[in-house]
């Protein structure tokens, strides 16, 4: 099962033909995920990959049945090329993009919002390293070998403490059922408190491990979240805890400018929910494993 | 980005918000100069630095003679301010603001930010101003009234008028207030602004809405279409590091501690900063090399965490997914031998070629300190400098 994609996921790449787009379009193809095309405006016609390049994201779900797209558009487009995807009836959308204005992505979740829930895309990101399904699927620029499947959920905010769990969980011998990067920025499509919600449903997923870091409410709201609605493990760690308030620590969104917010906090409303906490970044692994021996 | 208080007033000036008349002095001369161009019997010497509870550090001096100007224009120039929000280092005043003298009856805070939570504009007040909002919130929040703006629409009339009448205000001043209120948002959407707050918002003697103070706050990411504020950085209320970091592409953040960090991806930055600092140690700053770490970007973070003299270790953390752990083992090994480094370095190298990488490393020849996970880079870095501070401790004495 997995959760939002798996081998039979339709992907189209939109900014498909550009260096950045064209890699890592090359990589999840290797990886086995199922590309059927890409967009780039103005190049329809074209053959790229040796998959069909289209003018529209209509197109390309008209022609060949895309289902998910994965967004590479430079900053000042990516609002526009997520909302043509929603717009298209896109399911799921990637924004890797990093650097998309904060009121962008407002206009962008208001568009989104207009859509009736169960035809509304839904989005990740956007300055994320993507989703990947192990041994299924990557709609991602994550090292997809460092990922085992398996049966615990990933979400986080951060690409390579992302990548830092997979591997310690790669050498317990733990894998992953599905990994989603929600990404960096203030506001973003989906919350730790969405994916925790779409690993509920999952009946493959057993435990979720959730990586937030400073700055937000998101982690405390998935945090409520996992108490009221959940009946699986919830394990979490906060990065952050040498932040000083007020700095922004490389993410827009990484950055303590209210009560709650820092890495302390956050950690002792969230024992307070009921969830696990591990004590050291470099126990995620661990934490997860112990865990997993207790069900 | 910030911006500083008397450029802030010219932009809402601009949209239809009410000042006090006032001039930029670079010098106690042009203070005078400036207090005589407005006339009158009062005056205002504002220090400008990018920090708000300026009146509280003494950056804001009432003056009632030229005498008294000059002298308060002597006292703020060079000088450095700290408050709250400034950290210890405190920021170094290089520009004053005199003002006119504002005979205040009534003072508010009313602010615009984007909120997070809401993935909306919020439009926050009350009738107490003059008070930090932080003060206020917890002292007493039923005082404070938020309005949160549909982003299809827009503010509306109605919404603006519903913040006037809880601002208190007489209602004759509520066309005004709602132009004022309108100026503020219109600002706030066109040039991308994240924060807009005036506290105090006054009434005068002569029933008149001023904003006696303002601060704006601008989204980085949005800095590529608004070309007017960009213009407007004032580089001597930023880390000079900082600054260097971000015209070479890195993202840097100072700290008090002395073990540098070099890291690839900012969540797995503040983890390994978290590590370092649950091992015992403190670490010297954030620095995210991002994706591409190629060799000439590795000896430019090498020489900018270096450039801090409290570093006794350097740690660096790099799980290389696009990047490849050869491709920065080779980075690291030049960088070291180019700058001809004396402190202790420890590397930790896992992702994509790893062995190959560590390779590398050991072949180098070089006194570099090796680490197989997250916890034992922070720990041998720990142990670095507590060696390094030993020796330091044992040649001073």
């Amino acid at each position: 099962m997995a959760i939002l994609i798996d081998e039979t996921t339709r992907i189209i790449v939109q900014g498909f033909t550009g260096k950045i787009g064209s890699f890592h379009a090359q990589d999840m193809i290797n990886y086995g995920s199922n590309v059927v095309g890409g967009i780039t405006p103005g190049k329809g016609g074209q053959t790229h990959l040796g998959l069909p390049v289209f003018n529209t994201v209509k197109e390309a779900v008209r022609q060949v049945g895309a289902e998910a797209s994965i967004v590479f558009v430079p900053p000042a487009f990516a609002a526009d090329s997520i909302m043509e995807a929603a717009d298209a009836g896109i399911k799921y959308c990637v924004a890797i993009t990093d650097g998309i204005p904060t009121q962008d992505m407002m206009t962008v979740k208001n568009f989104l919002r207009r859509f009736p829930v169960e035809q509304r895309m839904i989005l990740t990101g956007p300055n994320c390293a993507g989703t990947i399904s192990p041994g299924r699927a990557m709609l991602g620029i994550m090292p997809g070998h460092i990922y085992m499947q398996g049966n615990v959920g990933i979400v986080g905010r951060s690409g390579t403490l992302g990548y830092e769990a997979a591997d310690q969980m790669k050498r317990l011998n733990i894998g992953i059922s599905t990994s989603v990067g929600i990404g960096g920025d203030p506001i973003n499509g989906s919350s730790h408190r969405d994916i925790l919600e779409k690993f509920e449903a999952d009946p493959e997923t057993k435990v979720v491990l959730m990586i937030g870091e400073i700055g937000g409410p998101q982690e405390v709201e998935a945090g409520i979240f996992a108490k009221e609605h959940m009946s699986k493990p919830v394990i979490a760690y906060i990065a952050g805890l040498t932040a000083p308030e007020g700095r922004r620590m490389g993410h827009a969104g990484a950055i303590i400018s209210s009560a709650g917010e820092s890495a302390a906090e956050k950690v002792a409303l969230l024992k307070q929910l009921g969830v696990t906490i591990c004590p050291t970044p470099a126990a995620m692994g661990e934490t997860v494993a112990a865990v997993l021996a207790r069900m | 980005m910030d911006i500083h208080e008397y450029q802030a007033k010219e932009i809402l000036n601009g949209y239809g918000v009410k000042i006090a008349e006032g001039g930029m002095a670079y010098s106690p001369e042009g203070a005078v100069q400036r207090a005589r161009d407005i006339g009158g019997h009062i005056w205002a010497v504002k220090a400008q630095i990018h920090s708000g509870a300026r009146g509280k550090a003494g950056g804001i001096k009432i003056c009632k003679t030229h005498d008294e100007v000059e002298a308060a224009a002597e006292a703020l120039l060079g000088k450095r301010l700290v408050t709250h929000q400034t950290g210890p280092a405190g920021k170094v005043c290089g520009r004053l603001y005199v003002e006119a003298g504002t005979d205040i009856v009534k003072e508010m805070y009313f602010c615009f930010l984007v909120d997070r939570s809401s993935e909306r504009i919020v439009m926050v007040g009350s009738a107490q101003g003059g008070m930090e909002i932080e003060e206020l919130a917890e002292n007493n929040p039923d005082a404070i009234t938020k309005i949160y703006i549909e982003p299809a629409v827009g503010l509306q009339d109605y919404q603006a008028r519903e913040m006037a009448f809880a601002l208190g205000l007489d209602p004759e001043l509520l066309s005004h207030a709602v132009k004022t209120i309108r100026g503020c948002y219109r600002a706030l959407r066109e040039l991308d602004a994240s924060m807009l707050e005036i506290n105090p918002l006054v009434v005068t003697r002569s029933n008149e809405l001023v904003a006696l103070d303002a601060k704006m706050g601008f989204d980085d990411n949005a800095l590529f279409r608004q070309q007017k504020i960009s213009e407007l950085r004032d580089k001597t209320q930023e880390d000079p590091r900082e600054m260097a970091a971000a015209d070479r592409g890195l993202s840097y953040v100072g700290l008090d501690g002395d073990i540098g960090c070099m890291i690839n991806g900012a969540g797995l930055a503040m983890a390994t900063m978290d590590m370092i600092k649950l091992a015992g140690g403190e670490p010297a700053n954030f620095l995210d090399v991002g994706g591409g770490a190629s060799a000439e970007r590795t000896e430019k973070a090498f020489r900018l965490v270096l450039a801090d003299k409290n570093v006794k270790a350097m740690l660096v953390n790099i799980f290389a997914g696009i990047n490849r752990c050869d491709w920065i083992a080779e980075g690291v090994v030049e960088a070291v031998k180019k700058i001809d480094m004396k402190i202790p370095l420890i590397v930790r190298l896992s992702g994509t070629n790893v062995e190959e990488g560590r390779r590398i490393i050991a072949e180098s020849g070089l006194p570099i300190i090796t680490a197989e996970t997250l916890a034992e880079a922070a720990e041998k870095a720990v142990q670095a400098r507590n060696e390094a501070v030993a020796k330091e401790a044992a040649q001073g004495a």
